[in-house]
């Protein structure tokens, strides 16, 4: 059997190889059961009763230590050429994009792979990711650390969360509204179409270098 | 400034800037900060909104629950029985009742756990642990206690001299209301001075002993005497009530 994709319209443009749709879908599974597990540990006094706090708190122990292994495995590998490209356009903004930013999307933008808020999400992941691994081990090994800090990183691990949550679901929120990006993440490409309206910059840059095999 | 400019593939060089280097430093940065003084920055929230709101606050007045059988146990005020029995005079079980018909001791103190989290300012009314003690008589051979708890599982110590602390009470209120089952009502304990896990919930026995016999926790590698101040001895015999 064969698939010919020569018309126009249906020409596919890969956003995510499989290695990223992979980091993504295990980054993804280990902040939700750290999302679902940390609600009864949080508001043990309603779910005292209910829960095994034992069993969820090891859940959560666990799943946390996991936290940063899909990023790192994905990045440092050799195949990770598509991700470690990714994270420096993550990290690199051109003053546009700052000022798109700033104007929240206001001021003109030939956007790139990604726009800047989109960027900002992966960017404030990253930082959660170290910040909560940080004050959750000062929390598991709490006998190596002063009692003061110990407070602090409870205060820390428990104001990072609400922000957490508030970018998940802000993040799951924009997913769902733009059913385009949102296929990406499933099928790794998107349409031309697509492409153009959302990512212009990056269009033009693939269309440079479109002779060249993608890799899947 | 055209767009164009700032084309990846263009010829003309784009400044860059790393803004997610900095967003990661900024923002470990910050946390470190919070590790630092947060502790400050919840006390200080603790005392200006009281611990009502206080306990929306994240980080603010809010009590972990933690037990060591998974369960909690339910016991009904009128089936509550505090059996003190051991090297005393006059062995006696105490009901609710009883304790509350006793000279009343209640302060605000803190509630300080040993893995870092603590809620100023909670509300502690009961009987003070020397009145108990007085009311059965502790013989001369007495040196420790040993606490017992309706769960089963958990089990403290403390010797006499810290048993007499002027802040160390059998307590059935706490936080305004009645000991709450999460808490470890219907009675518990609390010893100010030391680290949350002395203070056993679900009190239901007290033996008087010839030694120190090392509880749950201290089993489990917590310090015996589980001083807030990290110390191994009653560096502070007299404490003020604060």
């Amino acid at each position: 059997m064969t698939i010919t994709r020569t018309a126009q319209s249906t020409t596919r443009i890969l956003r995510f190889d499989r290695v990223q749709r992979s980091a993504h879908w295990a980054n993804a599974t280990l902040f939700g059961v750290l999302m679902f597990t940390a609600i009864p540990l949080y508001f043990g006094s309603f779910f005292g009763i209910v829960f095994q706090r034992h069993v969820v708190e090891q859940i959560h122990l666990w799943s946390g230590l996991a936290l940063p292994l899909p990023i790192i495995v994905s990045l440092l590998g050799p195949w990770g050429q598509q991700m470690r490209r990714d994270v420096r356009r993550f990290n690199y903004w051109t003053r546009s994009e700052i000022s798109w930013m700033r104007t929240l999307g206001k001021s003109p933008l030939e956007a790139d792979k990604f726009n800047p808020g989109q960027k900002l999400n992966a960017i404030f992941i990253g930082a959660a990711i170290i910040v909560m691994l940080a004050t959750g081990s000062m929390l598991q090994w709490f006998r190596f650390f002063p009692v003061p800090w110990r407070a602090g990183a409870t205060f820390v691990h428990d104001v990072f969360s609400y922000a957490i949550f508030a970018v998940v679901i802000g993040h799951i929120f924009m997913a769902l509204t733009h059913p385009g990006s949102l296929r990406s993440i499933f099928t790794g490409r998107v349409s031309e179409k697509w492409a153009k309206t959302n990512a212009a910059g990056w269009f033009k840059e693939e269309q440079l270098t479109k002779d060249s095999p993608e890799p899947r | 400034m055209a767009s164009a400019n700032t084309h990846p593939a263009s010829n003309e060089p784009v400044k860059r800037i790393a803004v997610g280097r900095r967003t990661i430093l900024g923002l470990g940065a910050l946390g470190a900060l919070g590790i630092a003084f947060g502790n400050s920055i919840q006390n200080f929230l603790g005392n200006a909104f009281g611990s009502g709101l206080g306990g929306i606050l994240p980080g603010g007045d809010r009590f972990r629950i933690y037990t060591i059988t998974g369960t909690l146990p339910k016991v009904a005020n009128h089936d509550y029985r505090l059996k003190v029995s051991g090297l005393v005079e006059r062995p006696k079980t105490f009901t609710l009742a009883d304790l509350q018909a006793m000279p009343v001791t209640s302060f605000t103190k803190p509630f300080q756990c040993v893995t870092g989290w603590r809620v100023p300012n909670v509300e502690w009314e009961g009987v003070l642990l020397s009145d108990l003690l007085d009311t059965v008589g502790v013989k001369p051979e007495g040196v420790a206690l040993t606490f017992e708890s309706y769960d089963r599982a958990d089990t403290e110590s403390l010797t006499i001299d810290q048993a007499h602390l002027p802040d160390v009470i059998v307590a059935y209120r706490m936080l305004g209301a009645p000991v709450t089952t999460e808490h470890g009502g219907p009675v518990r304990l609390y010893v100010a001075q030391m680290f949350g896990y002395k203070s056993l919930k679900w009190l239901s026995a007290i033996r008087v002993v010839n030694t120190v016999q090392p509880g749950f926790w201290e089993q489990n590698g917590y310090p015996v005497n589980g001083w807030l101040d990290g110390s191994t001895g009653p560096t502070n015999p007299e404490p003020s009530l604060e």
